[in-house]
């Protein structure tokens, strides 16, 4: 599994409550959610996004409240892959449940916006196509490797529900 | 290596002799939690990982407190989706309008949690059961799906940090002043992935409440659970509120910790984080002039009824300088104010006192700020726009610290009012 994209960079401790603010959260619909992903942290956010863009961030991203509706605002506004520094345990475990790629590297904070990357997921070798660099991320654990495979934990449960693991 | 507390229950609940920290391990859960916004993306993925029935529909529970009484149309409709699914699924413990309370208020009163439990729950402050010795973390609506399917969830097993408090709290200090002064300590990253273990002669001098909202923080510093040791209090507390019987863990003597670091519960003096995050740590008294707006007191740190006690023992016979929310946690405990004056009390000074709910904490409703407004609140998270608009500020406090700002009409000490 690879990717491609432009990075869009914020700080540390991206937070879910900018990520996508609770006056939203009255609805799960994704189109909806995507209009005002990171509204309160940079409002040009969803003028500026395209698909296939990498959202870079910094230490913790992701912290505070435990809403899915964070990762999928952003999967749902075209974002192909997160990289940050460190994530938040709670974000972390969402993205990957929903299948959204995200990585740790601690050298990401040299990629800027407007860098173009390109990630191989198996390896964790980042490449800055724009600045010649090359940074090394973790790759993912085999276990979570099978999870993305199968599209989240969605697909994860439903595989061991047919296999009537359920009940052992 | 010998395993801390919250690795003890891990293992047992996944079924193994021993686990270590990094290990990935799929572990049985005794609770799964839901509330109006989480539950609903959750009961999607539920149906849409193919599963029909629950898991054990004694085992779940639902808890209508986000934005309920339904603050808007697409409000109701999610607490409805989550009202539907519980009566379809025939779900014990669904709390209605009227029966709920907040929920990390609530499952501990009703007694839905007892020391030795694991329990995930898609909301963050579900670590604060921690409190009664069980292992509790917060998920997301995907996990709480797969746990409502198999009663399972896949966890790493975490690192852990030693949380050594000595010595008695002074007065018109609690629970939230230890845990803001160790996030302050910390930082909002500093037990990523990691547990909070409290321990030490200082734990039996804490009240459940206090024990409460430490645990109930322990996401504020990154990390997975915050756990104290089981003692006699737990277990009057667990036989009060006729929990299951407790299952007492305790760490190997040789149990692996990462940091220890050691807090002198008398040394800790009223604390307030200030904007916009936790971490953002002063004491009162070097809080300075800052002219306030509006005082929260409720939530699922700081509802309960000891807060409300304090509450009132600053409110009474004063009158508030701002705008002063209070929100009982649940309705026994709005109950017990009443009986106690409490409620009068809070009305004869000003402050108007609300329905159980989370409203203001998250930005919901009951309590919203405009652009530019500050509030001290005794609630969690002081992120941008926490709270309403991204131009206004909070002011994380305990509920002696709001009560006593309340009054003065910027941030104060009740021991200088």
């Amino acid at each position: 599994m690879n990717a491609k994209g432009t990075v869009l960079r914020y700080g540390d401790n991206v937070d879910t409550d900018v990520i996508i603010p609770a006056r939203y959260l009255n609805t799960s619909d994704r189109a909806e959610l995507a209009k005002h992903c990171m509204e309160d942290i940079d409002p040009t956010f969803v003028t500026r996004v395209k698909p296939g863009d990498i959202l870079v961030g910094g230490r913790n991203f992701g912290c505070g409240s435990s809403r899915e509706h964070a990762p999928i605002a952003i999967a749902a506004s075209g974002i192909a892959c997160v990289v940050a520094e460190s994530f938040a345990r709670i974000f972390y475990r969402n993205a990957i449940n929903i299948g959204l790629p995200i990585l740790e590297c601690a050298d990401i904070g040299k990629a800027e916006t407007g860098d173009t990357l390109a990630i191989d997921f198996d390896t964790g070798k980042i490449q800055n196509l724009t600045r010649g660099e090359t940074y090394a991320a973790a790759p993912f654990p085999p276990f979570m490797k099978e999870l993305m495979a199968q599209g989240g934990l969605t697909g994860y449960v439903r595989s061991m529900l047919q296999k009537g693991g359920e009940r052992a | 290596m010998g395993m801390t507390m919250t690795q003890q229950i891990l293992a047992k609940k996944a079924g193994l002799p021993q686990v270590a920290a990094g290990q990935l391990i799929l572990a049985e859960a005794d609770m799964v939690l839901g509330n109006d916004i989480t539950a609903p993306v959750a009961i999607e993925a539920f149906y849409e990982m193919g599963a029909d029935r629950v898991f054990d529909k004694e085992k779940i529970a639902l808890v209508p407190d986000h934005f309920c009484p339904n603050k808007d149309i697409k409000s109701a409709q999610q607490a409805k989706r989550m009202r539907e699914f519980a009566h379809a699924q025939g779900i014990v413990h669904y709390f209605e309008v009227g029966e709920m309370g907040i929920e990390h208020a609530l499952l501990p009163e009703k007694g839905l949690v007892t020391a030795g439990d694991l329990v995930v729950g898609a909301d963050s402050h579900t670590c604060t059961y921690g409190a009664l010795g069980a292992f509790s973390t917060g998920v997301g609506s995907t996990d709480m799906a797969g746990a409502m399917a198999m009663g399972k969830v896949w966890l790493k097993v975490p690192s852990a940090i030693q949380v050594r408090l000595t010595g008695k709290l002074n007065p018109w200090v609690s629970g939230k002043d230890v845990i803001l002064h160790l996030i302050g300590i910390l930082g909002v990253d500093g037990a990523l992935y990691q547990s909070l273990e409290f321990t030490g002669d200082g734990v039996s001098s804490l009240s459940m409440d206090d024990r409460l909202s430490m645990a109930n923080m322990a996401i504020e510093a990154g990390a997975k659970n915050g756990i104290f040791p089981v003692d006699d209090r737990t277990l009057a507390y667990l036989s009060e509120h006729h929990a299951k019987p407790p299952i007492s863990y305790a760490p190997d003597p040789d149990a692996d910790y990462t940091r220890t670091i050691h807090l002198d519960l008398s040394a800790i003096r009223p604390t307030v984080a200030f904007p916009h995050l936790p971490e953002n740590t002063r004491t009162v008294d070097e809080a300075g002039e800052v002219p306030i707006d509006q005082v929260v007191i409720g939530s699922c740190t700081n509802g309960r009824i000891s807060d409300l006690r304090v509450a009132a023992a600053v409110l009474a016979g004063r009158h508030v300088a701002v705008r002063t929310i209070i929100l009982p946690a649940t309705q026994a405990i709005y109950l017990q104010a009443m009986e106690e004056g409490l409620l009068r009390q809070f009305i004869e000074a000003g402050a108007v006192v609300s329905t159980p709910t989370c409203g203001p904490c998250l930005g919901g409703y009951m309590g919203i700020l405009a652009d530019g407004e500050r509030c001290v609140a005794t609630t969690n998270r002081n992120f941008v726009g926490r709270m309403g608009h991204p131009g206004s500020e909070v002011y994380l406090a305990s509920p002696a610290v709001a009560a006593a700002s309340a009054v003065a009409g910027r941030i104060a000490s009740p021991e200088a009012l």
